[in-house]
């Protein structure tokens, strides 16, 4: 995990994005931290908030001479909602950067980037590193909706190899991210395949990708406490080197995952053989 | 500071904080409460461990378990709901690949032990004996007792004094034993009394108390274990309750007094206050980390401020002092 940073972040820039927000904060010393798939933990509300638990955010960009970084968020609940109706020059506090970050195979290789919604958030730093070994990227961005998709222009300005798909069919290809990927996958002769966005789109990404013998890499988001490690409440099942599944900390060993290595399936439940499946009468 | 009850304000750095835990001293009262700072490696990204009194991990069983499937929390007004069910590799795991770790940081380790059997409380007990670390050892009353219905320990006074007594018995004799005990009972007190009687050193109150959040959505419990713990700050005057009324209880001479270890939604100095001032020797910083990493320093030297602006010259002279 990288050595996160707990600061006062002043809020640069906030301004909405399609049916998201835009939030910039300025603080010292993470940015240059950075890289593509940290996060970023939010407190929201100040010191007697009765939200006591962070919210969670990709890193969207971070600007080291500037000293910025940039999260796109979404409203969901109460603690967006209030994140939504801060101002410039209001100041937050955050950890970051926190996580693991996505892995990138050395050298120029050819990489599908597949996202639904605010997912895209890490991918086009994710595109400037694969880009800058001389690779070369192409993107599924999906949504269920128009205005939920992020970063098309952005993927359009980079590559010309960008597939859109809405579930409502008012932009691209109507349907899920899934159902172009396997010709994605074998038009830009894809040597490795990112994926962000929900669950059941991370694992039908990572079970094509695996039957057509690719590497896949997962940047997963499950229910986070504390973010930084300590809380347990975040875990899934995922196999480790040693062959033992555990229920590995989304924070700290994930957010992003060899998706092969992830028991997708089973997210949500106690797999049969995971480590101290028998202490919990499971068998 | 209007409140200033004793001397006047004094000097913040005089204040000694040295505390009482268990028959010894601990160089200042702060501790973390089980489960809510890991094994130590993350919090000490945001402070030195060897600067906090103590800390506490989380328990720890004598094999490992998964603990229970997701979802295992959901967020309430200034608290939280959790049903992690102790997931962890072990103690022999702790003791080979965590505990030396801590020990290097010169961390003062209070290690929180339980098992479904009075038998797995003391197997963990015997295995930490003369390691480098450990000050202490937590007995997390509030596991299910397989032999007993799956009643948790902590619900009933002659459970929970099996458990102290056995692993008193075994706990190396300068490693004070401390009792964990939970708030959802008729009677803390008898429960505290019962622990004192069978030898702990100390009580450490209060745990989680029992809740349940339903999913309006789902229209089914949140948590995939139905109810689960809740703590923060919505449970803070439940915890000063439990610890006054224990405290009031020992000074009454209706068992013998030991040091309280005091949690419960403490995330401030002014929080940890309220505590002493109850009667509590030491205090847990738990959920309040997730909100704040660095919390447990921060309360650190915000209650050594507000002791110097009460002008408490010694930790030692504001415990209790609430009953005075
Ligand atoms: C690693 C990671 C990266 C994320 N990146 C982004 C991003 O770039 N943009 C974005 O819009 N959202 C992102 N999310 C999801 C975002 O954290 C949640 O939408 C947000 O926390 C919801 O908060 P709320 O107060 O609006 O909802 P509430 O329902 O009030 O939240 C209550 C609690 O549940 C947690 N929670 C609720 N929904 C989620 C969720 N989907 N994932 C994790 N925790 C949740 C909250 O953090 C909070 O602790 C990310 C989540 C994780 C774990
Ligand atoms: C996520 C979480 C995990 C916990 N795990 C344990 C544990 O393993 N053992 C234990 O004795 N208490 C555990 N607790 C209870 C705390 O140690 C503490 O008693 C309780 O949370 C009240 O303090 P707080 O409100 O400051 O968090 C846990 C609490 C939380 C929130
Ligand atoms: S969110 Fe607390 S351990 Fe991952």
């Amino acid at each position: 995990m990288a050595h996160p940073l707990q600061r006062q972040a002043e809020i640069v820039e906030l301004s909405p994005v399609g049916g998201h927000h835009r939030l910039v904060l300025r603080a010292e010393g993470i940015a240059e931290r950075v890289l593509p798939g940290h996060f970023v933990a939010v407190a929201v509300g100040g010191p007697d908030s009765s939200m006591l638990l962070r919210r969670s955010f990709f890193i969207h960009r971070a600007d080291p001479t500037a000293e910025t970084i940039e999260v796109v968020f979404a409203e969901q609940g109460r603690g967006t909602r209030e994140l939504a109706r801060c101002r410039p020059g209001d100041t937050l506090d955050i950890v970051a950067p926190l996580g693991n970050a996505f892995s990138v195979p050395s050298g120029a290789v050819s990489a599908l980037l597949v996202a639904g919604g605010y997912g895209s958030a890490p991918m086009f730093a994710l595109a400037d590193l694969i880009r800058a070994q001389g690779g070369s990227v192409g993107f599924i961005l999906g949504a269920a909706t128009g205005d939920r998709l992020f970063g098309v222009e952005e993927a359009r300005a980079l590559t010309p190899d960008v597939l859109v798909t809405t579930e409502d069919g008012s932009v691209g290809i109507r349907g899920r991210v899934t159902l172009p990927l396997t010709e994605a996958m074998r038009a830009i002769e894809a040597g490795v395949v990112y994926a962000c966005g929900p669950t059941d789109l991370l694992e039908a990404v990572a079970e094509t990708a695996t039957a057509e013998g690719v590497r896949c890499f997962t940047a997963v988001e499950e229910d986070m406490a504390c973010g930084i490690g300590v809380c347990m409440t975040c875990v899934l099942p995922v196999v480790g080197d040693d062959g033992v599944s555990r229920f590995a900390r989304a924070c700290v060993e994930g957010p992003c995952f060899d998706g092969s290595r992830v028991r997708w399936d089973e997210v949500g439940t106690i797999p049969a053989d995971i480590e101290g499946a028998a202490a919990m009468g499971v068998h | 500071m209007a409140t200033t009850p004793r001397l006047g304000a004094l000097d913040p750095a005089a204040v000694d904080l040295t505390a009482p835990f268990g028959g010894g001293t601990l160089p200042n009262p702060v501790s973390t409460a089980s489960g809510c700072a890991g094994y130590g490696r993350e919090i000490a990204k945001f402070q030195p461990l060897a600067e906090l009194g103590s800390i506490t991990t989380r328990t720890i069983m004598p094999y490992p378990r998964a603990g229970r499937a997701t979802p295992r929390m959901a967020e309430t007004p200034s608290g939280m709901l959790n049903g992690i069910g102790l997931q962890g590799s072990g103690i022999e795991h702790f003791v080979e690949h965590e505990l030396p770790w801590l020990a290097e940081r010169g961390a003062r380790v209070l290690v929180s032990i339980a098992g479904e059997r009075v038998e797995e409380f003391a197997e963990c007990a015997r295995l930490l004996n003369g390691r480098p670390g450990v000050i202490g050892l937590e007995a997390n009353l509030s596991c299910p007792d397989v032999d007993n219905r799956g009643l948790v320990f902590a619900c009933n006074p002659a459970t929970s004094y099996d458990v102290v007594q056995a692993v008193r018995e075994v706990a190396d004799p300068v490693l004070p034993v401390y009792a964990k005990l939970t708030a959802d009972v008729t009677s803390i007190t008898d429960v505290a009394k019962a622990c004192v009687k069978a030898g702990a050193d100390g009580l450490s109150m209060i745990n989680t108390l029992l809740g349940i959040v339903i999913d309006t959505d789902t229209l089914r419990p949140h948590l995939t274990g139905t109810s689960g713990g809740l703590s923060g700050p919505a449970i803070r005057p439940v915890a000063v309750r439990c610890v006054h009324q224990v405290h009031a209880a020992m000074r009454a001479g209706e068992f013998a007094a030991v040091p309280i270890l005091g949690m419960g939604g403490i995330r401030t100095g002014l929080d940890a206050l309220q505590f002493v001032l109850a009667g509590a020797s030491g205090v847990a910083v738990g959920t309040a980390i997730f909100n704040d990493p660095s919390a447990p320093l921060r309360v650190l030297d915000e209650l050594r401020a507000a002791l110097a602006a009460r002008g408490f010259a010694e930790l030692t002279d504001a415990i209790g002092y609430a009953h005075q």
